[in-house]
C-alpha cells in the first residue's frame, strides 16, 4: 500500500530525474541559482541545523562554565559573547530560518502549488538570511575588539539600552549584531510575503482555506505576524545604529534619551516572535499527531480560529516582560490580563490535540514520540507560563533561571522536538529514504532524557534566586549541585544531537527506499513522488476535502461527506 | 506500511520524568544553604505575600497539570495501537461544538480567579503608602557595584546596606527610591523582595520591611556589562541598637591616624582621590564606592572578596585579578605605595 502511486488527478507518476546528473560544480551551481521553493527549503533547513550545532556548542561551552562556581574555563568578556551569541543564533539562525525552510519547502506541496507565489523573491530571501548569519559571525574575527578577541557582540540578544551606547560598548560587536539582524530580517520579511501570497493565491482547485491543511493555516497566520513584529524590530535597530554613528539620542540616556523606549520596541517584537517560533511547532503537530493516531484533527475550525486569536493577542502583551521596569500597577494588571487570556486558545489547542489521540490508533514511530513529548512539555511550558504572567510573582522569576526555564521549555521542549518530529516524519518526502527508526529511538530518548535533566533542574536554580547572564557565581549560594546536574543534561542531550547527525546523513545513503506515502498520511505531498519532481504536479490537483488522500483510500467514507 | 514503531509504553516514561522531577526538588531542598537566596524563605512583607500568592498560583497550575498530564498519560497508554497486524482505521470524529464550548469555559473561570487575585497582590504591594517611620535611602546602579545613600542621615556607603529591624507592632520600612548612573541595573534580594530595575532617567521606588535581623544576599537581576555577575548585593538588617550605632559610626569624618600618613599621602597624590571620596581628605570623587568607612563593610568590590587586607592589596595593585572587567584601573605602584596604602586603608573604621 505504501509504495502504490495515488491516482489523484495531477499527481505525477515519474521517477524523479534522479539528483540531476552533472559535475560536482555544476549541481553545486544549480543550489546556488535555484528559484525552486523546495531547493531553497532544504537550503534553509540544512543552513539552520549548522547553525543549530553552532549554538549548541556555545550552550555546552555555556555550561561547562558554571558546572563548578568561580570556574575559568571562560572569561567574563568571552562568556557574555557566547550567551549573546547562543541566543541570537537560536532564534534568528536556527528557529525562523528553519520553520520557513519547512514552510517553503511544505506549504506549496500541500496547497497543490507548483512553487511559491514569487520564487525569485524567495531564494532573494534567503539569500539574505543567509548574509546576515554570516555578517553576525563574522564579528568573532572580524573588527576591533574590544576585549581582544574578535567583536562579537556581548550585550545579551535582547541588547538592552544604554549598554548598546558607544560610550558602554565602544567595540563593533553590537554594531554586527544589529547590521547582521537588519540584513536577516530583510529575509524574513520577503519570506513572510511570499507566504501569504502563495497561500492567498496559489491554491489548487477545489482547496478552500477552510480546506488547507492546519500546517498551511499555521504558515499564514505565522507568516503575517512575522510581518507585524520583525518591522519594530529592524525599526530599533536603525534608530540604534543611528545613535551610534550620527549622534541621534533615541536610547541615549546621558543625553536625555530614553532607556525604557527600547525594552518596549524590543518586546513589541520578542514576545510574538515567540509565538512566530512556536506556532510552527503547532503546525508540525497538527499534521504527524492526526496521522499516527490515525484521526482526524479534532475541531478544525477551532484550532484555526485559536491560532488566529493567539496571534491577535500575543501584540497586546508584551510588557509582561517589563514587569520589573517600574510601570504603574495599573498597566501591570492590564498586561497580566491579557497574558493570562493567552493561554485560553493555547490550553484549546491542547485538548483538541488530546481529542484527537482520544479513540485513536497510536503508532508510536519517531515522529509521533517527538509530537507526544511535546504536547507534554508544551503543557508545562504554558503553565509556567501562567506563573510568569502572575505580576508580583513575576518579580521574583524575571530574569532568575525559572525564566531560562520556561523558555527553553519552549523552543527546546516544544519547537525543537517538534522540528526533530518534522524532520524524521518528511525525510522520507524530501530523500526517498527513511531515517533509521533504531537511531532514532536513541536520538529521542536521550535527547528527552537530557532534556528534562538540564531543564527541569533549572526551574528550581530560580526558585533559590540565581540570575541568568552570570558567568560565575559564589560557592556558598546552595547551587553547586543543581548547576552540576544542569550541565550533565546538557551533554546528554549533545549526544544525542550527534546522533541525530548522524542518522541524517547515514539514511541519506543507507536508509531504506521510502515510496510516496510512508506513513499512510492524508495531505498532499503525500501524492508526489518522493522526492517530489520540480514543479511537483504535472497537472492541477483537485480536492474535495481536507485530506484529499483519505478520500482516495477511503472511497465508501471520504471525508467531504460530513465536512 | 509504518515500521517497526515502538512498544514503549508512555507509562514508563511519565514516571520517569516524575521520578525525575522529584529528585531535583529534593536536591533543591536538601541544598538551601544559609547564604541562599531562595524565594521560599521571605524575610520581610512583600517577598511573604508573594510567598503566599505562589502557592496559590503553584496550587492552581499543579492542578491543571496534573488533569491534563493524567489525560495524556491515559491517553498514551490506553489508546496505543496494539495490533501492528491490524489495518482497520478507528472511527473518526471531527469534533463537536458542545466539547469545545466547555473546555474553553473553564479556563475562562480559571483566568478570572488568577487574574483578580494577582491584581489585588499588584495594588497592595505597589501602592503601599508610606508611613512616616520609613527610611529613606538612595540606591544608585553604577557598573557593577552599589551606591548608598541615605539622605536624612547624610550617609554615602557602598555594596552592604544597613536597614532596621522591622514588625509588626512597631513598622520601620525601608524604601529605597531607585537611579541609575549608567546602564541598566536591578535591585534583587529575593528574600526581602521582588526586584525592581534600575534605569536612567527612570526612578523607580520600592519597599521592604524585614522581620528578621541577619544578612540577606541578593545581586543584580538585569545584564549591565562585563562584571555583571559580581555585582553582589547584601542587606543588613540590624537591630535598633545595632542600626543607631552604625549610623553613628558612618555619620564621622574619616580616620586620621598619623602613623598612616603615607599611605593617605599616596591616596591623595595617585589617581584614587579622582574617584573615591574618603571624608576629611581632597578625596571628593564619585566614579567609585566612597571609602570612608571602607573598615565598616566585610566585602570588597561588591562582594567580589572578603574585605581584608591581602584581599585589599590585590584589589588595589590589580583589580582584574579579583574582578575581571571592574572599572578601576591598575596604578601600577610599588610595594611600598601598597604596602602604606592599605595599611592606611585598613585604619578607615
Ligand atoms: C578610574 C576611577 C578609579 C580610580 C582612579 C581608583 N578607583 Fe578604586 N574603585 C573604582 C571603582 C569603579 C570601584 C568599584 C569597582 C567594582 O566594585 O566593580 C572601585 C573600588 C575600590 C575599592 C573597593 C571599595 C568597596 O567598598 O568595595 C577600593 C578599596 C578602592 N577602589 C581603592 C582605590 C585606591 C586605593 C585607588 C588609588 C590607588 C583607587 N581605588 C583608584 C574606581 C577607581
Ligand atoms: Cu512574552
Ligand atoms: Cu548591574
Amino acid at each position: 500500500m505504501a509504495d502504490q502511486t495515488l491516482p489523484i488527478s495531477g499527481s505525477v507518476d515519474v521517477t524523479p530525474p534522479h539528483a540531476a546528473a552533472g559535475t560536482f560544480l555544476e549541481r553545486l551551481h544549480g543550489w546556488v541559482v535555484t528559484v525552486d521553493h523546495k531547493k531553497l527549503g532544504i537550503l534553509y533547513v540544512v543552513y539552520s541545523l549548522i547553525f543549530l550545532l553552532v549554538g549548541g556548542a556555545e550552550a555546552l561551552a555555556i555550561r561547562i562554565q558554571l558546572m563548578i562556581p568561580g570556574n575559568h574555563f571562560l572569561t567574563a568578556a568571552t562568556y557574555n559573547q557566547f550567551f549573546t551569541m547562543h541566543g541570537t543564533t537560536m532564534v534568528f539562525l536556527v528557529g525562523m530560518p528553519i520553520l520557513f525552510g519547512f514552510a517553503n519547502y511544505l506549504v506549496p506541496l500541500m496547497i497543490g502549488a507548483r512553487d511559491m507565489a514569487f520564487p525569485r523573491l524567495n531564494a532573494f530571501s534567503f539569500w539574505l538570511t543567509a548574509l546576515g548569519g554570516l555578517l553576525l559571525y563574522f564579528s568573532f574575527i572580524g573588527g576591533p575588539g574590544l576585549y581582544g578577541m574578535g567583536a562579537a557582540p556581548d550585550v545579551g540578544w535582547f541588547a538592552y539600552a544604554p549598554l548598546t551606547a558607544h560610550v558602554f560598548s565602544p567595540g563593533n560587536g553590537t554594531d554586527y549584531w544589529a547590521l547582521a539582524l537588519i540584513v536577516s530580517g530583510f529575509g524574513t520579511l520577503g519570506t513572510a510575503i511570499n507566504i501569504v501570497a502563495t497561500i492567498i493565491s496559489m491554491r489548487c482547485k477545489g482547496m478552500s482555506l477552510l480546506r488547507m491543511p492546519l500546517f498551511a493555516w499555521l504558515m499564514l497566520v505565522v507568516s503575517a505576524l512575522t510581518l507585524v513584529t520583525i518591522t519594530p524590530l529592524t525599526a530599533a535597530q536603525f534608530m540604534l545604529l543611528i545613535d551610534r554613528y550620527l549622534g541621534g539620542h533615541f536610547f541615549d540616556t546621558q543625553a536625555g534619551g530614553s532607556a525604557l523606549v527600547w525594552i518596549h520596541f524590543f518586546w513589541i517584537f520578542g514576545h510574538p516572535e515567540v509565538y512566530v517560533l512556536v506556532l510552527p511547532a503547532f503546525a508540525i503537530a497538527n499534521e504527524i499527531i492526526p496521522v499516527f493516531s490515525r484521526k482526524a484533527i479534532f475541531g478544525y475550525p477551532a484550532m484555526v480560529a485559536a491560532s488566529v486569536g493567539i496571534a491577535f493577542v500575543s501584540l497586546g502583551v508584551w510588557a509582561h516582560h517589563m514587569f520589573t521596569v517600574g510601570m504603574t500597577s495599573v498597566s501591570n494588571a492590564f498586561f497580566v490580563l491579557s497574558t493570562m487570556l493567552v493561554g485560553i486558545p493555547t490550553g484549546i489547542k491542547i485538548f483538541n490535540w488530546l481529542a484527537t489521540m482520544w479513540g485513536g490508533k497510536i503508532r508510536f514511530a519517531t515522529p509521533m514520540l517527538y509530537c507526544t513529548a511535546f504536547v507534554f512539555q508544551f503543557l508545562i511550558a504554558g503553565l509556567t507560563g501562567i506563573i510568569l504572567s502572575v505580576a508580583p510573582w513575576d518579580w521574583q522569576l524575571h530574569n532568575s533561571y525559572f525564566v531560562i526555564a520556561h523558555f527553553h521549555y519552549v523552543l527546546v521542549g516544544a519547537i525543537v522536538f517538534n522540528i526533530f518530529a518534522a524532520i524524521y516524519y518528511w525525510y522520507p518526502k524530501v530523500t526517498g529514504r527513511m531515517m533509521s527508526e533504531r537511531l532514532g529511538k536513541w536520538n529521542f530518548w536521550l535527547f528527552l532524557i537530557g532534556f528534562h535533566v538540564t531543564f527541569d533542574t533549572m526551574h528550581f536554580l530560580g526558585f533559590l534566586g540565581m540570575p541568568r547572564s552570570i558567568y560565575t557565581y559564589e560557592p556558598n549560594r546552595g547551587w553547586n549541585g543543581l548547576n552540576m546536574v544542569v550541565s550533565i543534561g546538557a551533554f546528554i542531550q549533545g549526544v544525542a544531537a550527534l546522533i541525530f547527525v548522524y542518522n541524517l546523513v547515514w539514511s541519506y545513503f543507507h536508509g531504506e527506499v521510502a515510496g510516496n506515502d510512508p506513513w499512510d498520511a492524508w495531505t498532499l505531498e503525500w501524492a508526489t513522488p518522493s522526492p517530489p519532481p520540480d514543479y511537483n504536479f504535472a497537472t492541477d490537483p483537485e480536492v474535495k476535502s481536507r485530506r484529499p488522500l483519505w478520500d482516495l483510500k477511503h472511497p465508501d467514507d471520504p471525508d467531504w461527506k460530513y465536512e | 506500511m509504518i515500521r517497526d514503531w515502538t512498544h514503549k509504553t508512555g507509562c514508563s516514561r511519565s514516571l520517569f520524568i516524575l521520578l525525575l522531577f522529584l529528585s531535583a526538588a529534593g536536591r533543591a531542598f536538601a541544598d538551601v544553604a544559609q547564604n541562599t537566596p531562595s524565594i521560599f524563605a521571605p524575610s520581610s512583607t512583600p517577598s511573604n505575600e508573594i510567598f503566599h500568592l505562589s502557592l496559590f498560583v503553584l496550587g492552581i497550575v499543579g492542578g491543571i497539570f496534573v488533569v491534563v498530564g493524567g489525560l495524556l498519560a491515559y491517553a498514551v497508554i490506553r489508546f496505543r495501537a496494539r495490533n501492528q497486524e491490524d489495518d482497520t482505521e478507528p472511527a473518526q470524529i471531527y469534533g463537536s461544538n458542545q466539547i469545545e464550548l466547555a473546555w474553553t469555559v473553564v479556563p475562562v473561570l480559571i483566568v478570572v480567579v488568577l487574574f483578580l487575585t494577582t491584581a489585588r497582590m499588584i495594588f497592595a504591594i505597589q501602592d503601599a503608602p508610606k508611613p512616616q517611620s520609613a527610611l529613606d535611602v538612595t540606591v544608585v546602579g553604577h557598573q557593577f557595584w552599589w551606591e548608598f545613600r541615605y539622605p536624612k542621615l547624610g550617609i554615602v556607603t557602598a555594596n552592604e546596606l544597613h536597614v532596621p529591624l522591622s514588625s509588626t507592632s512597631d513598622p520601620k520600612p525601608t524604601f529605597l527610591h531607585l537611579l541609575s548612573a549608567d546602564v541598566d541595573h536591578s535591585f534583587w534580594v529575593p528574600q526581602l523582595a521582588g526586584k525592581t530595575d534600575l534605569i536612567p532617567n527612570h526612578p523607580n521606588d520600592m519597599w521592604i520591611d524585614p522581620l528578621h535581623p541577619g544578612v540577606y544576599v541578593g545581586q543584580c537581576a538585569q545584564f549591565c556589562g562585563i562584571e555583571h555577575a559580581k555585582m553582589l548585593l547584601r542587606v543588613y538588617v540590624d537591630t535598633p541598637e545595632q542600626f543607631a550605632a552604625w549610623v553613628k559610626e558612618q555619620q564621622q569624618l574619616g580616620m586620621q591616624d598619623p602613623h598612616v600618613a603615607a599611605g593617605r599621602h599616596v591616596f591623595e597624590t595617585e589617581a584614587c582621590m579622582n574617584c573615591h571620596t574618603i571624608s576629611g581628605t581632597d578625596g571628593r570623587g564619585t566614579f567609585g564606592p566612597d571609602l570612608t568607612h571602607l573598615m565598616s563593610r566585610d566585602t570588597i568590590a561588591a562582594g567580589a572578596a572578603p574585605n581584608t587586607p591581602q584581599n585589599l592589596r590585590v584589589w588595589v595593585k590589580n583589580p582584574d585579578d579579583l574582578k575581571q572587567g571592574s572599572l578601576m584601573p591598575a596604578m601600577q605602584l610599588s610595594d611600598q605605595q601598597l604596602d602604606d596604602l592599605v595599611a592606611y586603608l585598613s585604619t578607615l573604621h
